[in-house]
Order: C-alpha cells, then sequence, then structure tokens
C-alpha cells in the first residue's frame, strides 16, 4: 500500500469547490484509486454527487440523535458511493447558531478513533467552508492530517482575494506542521487571459496553476441529476479536464511553502490584466457635490 | 429496622420515581435497581453511563475533572496547566488530597493551580500563543519539573486552538514532556471521558518515551495503578507489596513521577486498583507490550488476603511465602482491631454513594466490621462495574446509578441506615437529618483506608462517626415536645 495522501481543498464560497472535488475525485477513483472525502461544512453538499443524495446524513446529526459522538459507529455515519468513493460530512449547525467549528473538530477526531484512516486508503479529500474562520476550520491541516493543499479559484478579484488570504494561514501551519501548498485549481469563470492570470498570480505566491478546468455547461448537466460528470458522460470532453486534474494531483511533487503576496502586489496584477482600474487617490472621500464644485474651480 | 425484602425495595423505588414527568420517569428507572445475586450481566438490571437528565441534580462531574482532578493531577513532578478560563483550576485544586513527598513549588507542584487565565482576547484572538508563554515562565521559575501538561477547559475546544503545535514545539525546545490533553468538560456525560482521554494521552506522550532504553529490572516488578494516594493510600499499600517481596517501580499517580510513568512498560505486572479510571491503559500494556494486569482490593483484612494470595499466584514460591508470612504477620493486629471495634458496630447498616472504585470495594471492609452495605451506586461508572458489583452486594439491597440528590435522600429517610457514606455535596444533608455520615471520596479528611495500617483508621472513623454521642443530643424543631418548650420556658 502507498502511503496514504491526505488532501484539503480550499476556496472562496461558491467557487465551486465541491463541484470540482467531488469530480476530481471520481476521476481518481476511476483511475483505480481508493479515496475517502470528507465534508467538512455544514452544509454538508460535499458529497452528493458522489452518492446521488440531497444531503448525506452527518457525523454531528447523527451524535445529535444519540446523545453523543461516542454512542456512533463508523458504520452509521460511513457512505460508499461511486466508484467506491467513501464519504462522510461533519454537519454542524444551522447558521447563526452553536459552533460549526466545534463540528468539524469532533468528526476527524471521530474518525481516527474508530479507525477511519485504516483502511488502504490511497487518498483522503477535505472539503473545506470557504473561510476559515477559526481554529475548527483549520482542524484539517494540522499535523498528521492533510499534509496538501489545493485552492480553488477563478480570475475575479475576489476569488483571488481569498486564494492569497488562505495562502497566509497555511503559511502559519506550514512552519509548525508539515502542511504544503500543492497549487490553484483555476475553475474558469470565462473571464479575459484568466489561465495567464492564475499563473502569474501562482507565480508570485510560489506556487502552480495545477489545471486550468474550462467552463461547461456538461457540469450543470450532470449536476441536476446529482452526478459527476465522469459518471454522468465519461465521453464527455469536459470528464477528460477532471482526469487530466486528476493525473496531475496524482503526480504532483511540487508541494510548497507558499509566499502569499501583500494587497498592492495583487492589486498591481490585477491592474496589468486590466481587471482593476488605477486608483485616483485625489477623488478618494469626495462628495458629488464636493467633485463638482472642484471641477467648476 | 429490618431489611427490606425485594418487593419492599422495588416498591420504594416506583414510590421515589412516582413524583418525576413520565419521560424523566421512564429515563430514571432504568437506573435504579434491586440487586440480584442470580443476574451476571448487569446490563440486564441497570442502565449506566448516561447522559444526566436536566434539573435532576446529578453530583458528576466533567471531562476536564477526570484529567486534571484524577489521573493527571496527582503526578507531582510535573506541572499540568489548567487551559482556560481561571475558575476550573481554581475550584478544583487540592480537593482530592493526593499526598506526596516532595518541596512543593521547588521540585513537586500538585497542590499548586497553573492557569493560562483566559480573557475575552484569547478566545477572539486564539490562546496558543499565551500558553507558549505560560510554558517560557513555568521553564524560568520553576526549573525543575520534569514536564508540562496541557488541561484543556472547555473553550479550548471550542475556538479549535492547535495546543498539539505548542506542545510539540515546547518538548523539542525545553527537552522535556509536554502532553496536550483534549479533556474539554463538555466532552462525554460524565468525568469518565476525561479519565479514557488522560488515559490516551498517557499512551501517546508518555509510554513509549524508554521503549528500547536499558532498565535494571527484577522478576518481582510491579506497578501499582489507579491509586491516587488520597490521605496516604498508596502507601500503605506499597509497604506490605513490597514486604512480601515485590518491588514497586511505579505508582499511578498518586506520588507518582513522569519517570515512574515511562518505566511501567518494564513491569512484569501491573496492579490495578481503580479500574474505572485506568483499565483503558493495563489493556493498552497488556496488548502493546504483554503485561498481564490484574484488579487487587486493599480495603479491610478480608479482601487483601484474597488479593495477596491472587498476587502471589503470578510469581514463584518466593513471593507466595512472602505473601502468606505478610498475612500471618498483620493477622493479629487486625483481629485486634476487629474485636475493639466489631461489637460496636455488629449489625449496622450502610448506604454508599460514591465515583470509580469503592461503591463495590469498600462493602468487604465494613463487612469486617459486621456491617452491612444495604444500597450502593456510582456516580459514572460503566455496566462492567455493575457486573463486578452484583456478587458482593447482598440479595434484594439497592442499586442507584447517578443517583439524583432527590432519589438519594428519599431512599435514605426509607432505608433508615445507621450511616450513609459520600461526598461533601451530600453530608451536611444527611448530617442535618441526624444520620452518620462519612465522606468518602476524601475520607473525611482521614485516611489512608487502604493496606492493614488503612484499615485500622478505617474502623476507628466509622466508630467514632457511628457512636458519636452527638447525634443523640438533636432533636430536630419539629419533634420538639411541649415539655421541652416549658424546660426552655422556666429557664
Amino acid at each position: 500500500m502507498a502511503k496514504l495522501r491526505q488532501c484539503a481543498i480550499y476556496g472562496k464560497g461558491g467557487i465551486g469547490k465541491s463541484t470540482t472535488t467531488q469530480n476530481l475525485v471520481a476521476a481518481l477513483a476511476e483511475a483505480g484509486k481508493k479515496v475517502m472525502i470528507v465534508g467538512c461544512d455544514p452544509k454538508a453538499d460535499s458529497t452528493r454527487l458522489i452518492l446521488h443524495s440531497k444531503a448525506q446524513t452527518t457525523v454531528m446529526h447523527l451524535a445529535a440523535e444519540a446523545g453523543s459522538v461516542e454512542d456512533l459507529e463508523l458504520d452509521d455515519v460511513l457512505s460508499v458511493g461511486f466508484g467506491g468513493v467513501k464519504c462522510v460530512e461533519s454537519g454542524g449547525p444551522e447558521p447563526g447558531v452553536g459552533c460549526a467549528g466545534r463540528g468539524v473538530i469532533t468528526a476527524i477526531n471521530f474518525l481516527e478513533e474508530e479507525g477511519a484512516y485504516d483502511e488502504d486508503l490511497d487518498f483522503v479529500f477535505y472539503d473545506v467552508l470557504g473561510d476559515v474562520v477559526c481554529g475548527g476550520f483549520a482542524m484539517p491541516i494540522r499535523e498528521n492530517k492533510a499534509q496538501e493543499i489545493y485552492i480553488v479559484c477563478s480570475g475575479e478579484m475576489m476569488a483571488m482575494y481569498a486564494a492569497n488570504n488562505i495562502a497566509k494561514g497555511i503559511v502559519k501551519y506550514a512552519n509548525s506542521g508539515g502542511v504544503r501548498l500543492g497549487g490553484l485549481i483555476c475553475n474558469s469563470r470565462n473571464t479575459d487571459r484568466e489561465d495567464e492570470l492564475i499563473m502569474a498570480l501562482a507565480a508570485a505566491m510560489g506556487t502552480q496553476m495545477i489545471h486550468f478546468v474550462p467552463r461547461d455547461n456538461a457540469v450543470q448537466h450532470a449536476e441536476i441529476r446529482r452526478m459527476t460528470v465522469i459518471e454522468y458522460d465519461p465521453t464527455h470532453k469536459q470528464a477528460d479536464q477532471y482526469r487530466q486534474l486528476a493525473m496531475k494531483v496524482l503526480n504532483n511533487t511540487k508541494l510548497v511553502i507558499p509566499t502569499p503576496i501583500e494587497m498592492e502586489e495583487l492589486e498591481q496584477l490585477l491592474m496589468e490584466f486590466g481587471i482593476m482600474e488605477q486608483e485616483d487617490e485625489s477623488i478618494v472621500g469626495q462628495t458629488a457635490a464636493e467633485l463638482k464644485a472642484g471641477a467648476a474651480a | 429496622m429490618s431489611n427490606l425484602t425485594r418487593e419492599e425495595t422495588d416498591a420504594l423505588i416506583q414510590e421515589v420515581l412516582e413524583v418525576y414527568p413520565e419521560k424523566a420517569k421512564k429515563d430514571r428507572a432504568k437506573h435504579l435497581a434491586v440487586n440480584d445475586q442470580s443476574v451476571t450481566q448487569s446490563k440486564k438490571c441497570i442502565t449506566s453511563n448516561r447522559k444526566s437528565l436536566p434539573g435532576v441534580m446529578t453530583i458528576r462531574g466533567c471531562a476536564y475533572a477526570g484529567s486534571r482532578g484524577v489521573v493527571w493531577g496527582p503526578v507531582k513532578d510535573m506541572i499540568h496547566i489548567s487551559h482556560g478560563p481561571v475558575g476550573c483550576g481554581q475550584y478544583s485544586r487540592g480537593g482530592r488530597r493526593n499526598y506526596y513527598v516532595g518541596t512543593t513549588g521547588v521540585n513537586t507542584f500538585a497542590e499548586i493551580n497553573f492557569t493560562s487565565d483566559f480573557q475575552e482576547k484569547d478566545i477572539v484572538f486564539g490562546g496558543d500563543k499565551k500558553l507558549a508563554k505560560a510554558m517560557e515562565e513555568i521553564e524560568g521559575l520553576f526549573p525543575l519539573n520534569k514536564g508540562i501538561s496541557v488541561q484543556s477547559e472547555c473553550p479550548i475546544g471550542l475556538i479549535g486552538d492547535d495546543i498539539e503545535a505548542v506542545s510539540k514545539k515546547a518538548a523539542a525546545q525545553y527537552n522535556k514532556v509536554v502532553v496536550p490533553v483534549r479533556c474539554e468538560g463538555f466532552r462525554g456525560v460524565s468525568q469518565s471521558l476525561g479519565h479514557h482521554i488522560a488515559n490516551d494521552a498517557i499512551r501517546d506522550y508518555v509510554l513509549s518515551n524508554r521503549d528500547g532504553k536499558e532498565f535494571e529490572g527484577t522478576p518481582y516488578d510491579v506497578t501499582i495503578i489507579g491509586d491516587y494516594n488520597i490521605g496516604g493510600d498508596a502507601w500503605a499499600s506499597r509497604i506490605f507489596l513490597e514486604e512480601m517481596g515485590l518491588r514497586v517501580i511505579a505508582q499511578w499517580s498518586g506520588d507518582g513521577t513522569i519517570a515512574e510513568m515511562e518505566n511501567t512498560p518494564k513491569a512484569k505486572l501491573n496492579l490495578l486498583h481503580c479500574y474505572r479510571s485506568m483499565n483503558y491503559i493495563s489493556r493498552h500494556m497488556e496488548e502493546k507490550y504483554g503485561i498481564p494486569w490484574m484488579e487487587y482490593n486493599f480495603f479491610g483484612p478480608t479482601k487483601i488476603e484474597e488479593s495477596l494470595r491472587r498476587i502471589a499466584a503470578f510469581f514463584d514460591d518466593k513471593i507466595k511465602e512472602g505473601a502468606e508470612r505478610v498475612i500471618a504477620k498483620y493477622k493479629p493486629m487486625m483481629q485486634a482491631v476487629v474485636d475493639k471495634y466489631k461489637p460496636r458496630l455488629q449489625g449496622k447498616r450502610v448506604m454508599l454513594y460514591i465515583g470509580g472504585l469503592r461503591p463495590r470495594h469498600v462493602i468487604g471492609a465494613y463487612e469486617d466490621l459486621g456491617m452491612e452495605v444495604v444500597g450502593t451506586g456510582y456516580e459514572f461508572a460503566h455496566n462492567d462495574d455493575y457486573d463486578r458489583t452484583i456478587q458482593e452486594m447482598g440479595n434484594a439491597t439497592l442499586l442507584y446509578d447517578d443517583v439524583t440528590g432527590f432519589e438519594l435522600e428519599e431512599f435514605v429517610k426509607r432505608i433508615k441506615p445507621d450511616l450513609v457514606g459520600s461526598g461533601i455535596k451530600e453530608k451536611y444533608i444527611y448530617q442535618k437529618m441526624g444520620i452518620p455520615f462519612r465522606q468518602m471520596h476524601s475520607w473525611d479528611y482521614s485516611g489512608p483506608y487502604h493496606g492493614y495500617d488503612g484499615f485500622a483508621i478505617f474502623a476507628r472513623d466509622m466508630d467514632m462517626t457511628l457512636n458519636n454521642p452527638c447525634w443523640g443530643k438533636q432533636t430536630p424543631p419539629w419533634k420538639k415536645t411541649e415539655a421541652t418548650e416549658e424546660v426552655k420556658a422556666a429557664a
């Protein structure tokens, strides 16, 4: 058995982390790899395309029903879907109450204690909530957990901003543990020169754009059927894109401590690619009336 | 009052349950049972280790109490940081009377409260830097410490601080054992999970530290596991284990050291006193190092003799002879104790409600004095504890798990025992009811109660409590007659 590789997927909310992760995992499974997905998001939508379900029953939900997490068995929370992919959702409270971060910690501890990682797995993927808002969401990248991180982003300003922020978090944990950044996955939004932009960002952050996933409606068609493209239409060219991504992750050796960039550098980059205009400092804080008066003078 | 029959005891349980709402009644009914020695598996008659009901005034503690207070706290040459707000450490400090030898504040630290004293800002910005700073200060102020443990209070688990990373770095920096313990109070239903978590931390950070290193062993090396040396209990046990020819290489964790814990895997036999709090680590050592473990009971001469013979059976004739020699030596002394106190205590009835092992272990000691335990229960037992209890208790006696304040009071009112043995929270209630009471967690600031020396003290304490003239002098207001009022008026 090869050494188990644990990877965490981060990125701005709504960027397509869960879709990308599940398609990537489906491609790895198709290539004969044994994979487990651990959803670390109270929304619990990290495994629906693999399991064809609306939302998997989560560890925390079951624990709340049973009284405590000690009352659960591994079989209660682990479901197997497409290609033998094992799926677990940590789960957590509805927005605005409780502590979602603790849910992630409890669920991952539970999986470790119950020996979920003991089987001959090749990969574990953690699909993590967009923002690392508290210590709980950094749990997957603690020591002895995920050692590789992939950030899903696109050529939009906020997505790149988020990617850079996540890289800052990785630096903290890279210094105390062994976690490394494996690269940026560009999930295309069809913006201009998107691939070049993300490659430039990756270079500035000391990492790589591991793959450019073009935008294709096949992903949505598959998703309506709660399937990955790999399963829904294996002959589609988009399926090949995810296979390529899978191969690149499989053979990835470029694992680095990232060098996140300053806000100015990021803005500079965006301006180079025409996404952002040069700021005119002279107009900052001026009301319309003041500007009009200024123009008249 | 004579003992209750099975039917009467059963009726008593039903009567006490009557005041509860339907749901609570159903739940609590599972935790109360009439003892039946013919039952082999306790799960058929009693439920345990379940969440307490809100509002019932449970007497349980939390996971932090189980780790900081019970398992780790007594390890005397380490510093145990109560990591989080100040209260948990301060209000739990020193209460268990784990005696130790050493100079407090210099080379031993068990009586001192160390805390990272969390403030609002530590919750918001994380407490890892503060923890590292605390460790740095500890190293500067108490350089003779042999290691540090981080005892997590509730907020640590909520904000998700990476205490493992801080501990690892400090361990490398100071070249000492630094153990992060995830014993947040909200985990589990009682202190019991805290014991388990603490055992796991010992497994992960301590036990294998001296694997493969030289150790001058003897064929007679044993350890005392799960004796917290309350009032000197472990000392009173160790003394005659050594007298019979064994060498005690570690005490867990009363008057214990980190070095002893690290050496434990070199033992030939682990002697387990408190099964509940340390069976986990004993099983682990059996699996990993092939060290057998054995439960024993050093309360009262009958159980001591039984235990010594069973321990000796693991060893050669030298130890077997040693055991007999020890038994013979102490027999007349124990007989003198029994002769003195038994006539004063004969036939007295006791109700107990305690923690880890005492609800069953002390029964033999009472029986040696001619007394009878007519009701017993545990705060945080699992069913393997009740399996071990059924045989010790007489038929038709009462078993109560995680008993509520109300239930215990009602049981005592009806059964009218001559003595109640429980904790500080119960003590004054029963004393005010006019019932002799002993604190059986802390030995009521007395002790030791283990071993031969301990039995003499135990017998004396029970006598002076039960036969104290004060009980006859109490007249509660509702029993005051006109006659006494008249006397008062005349005076």
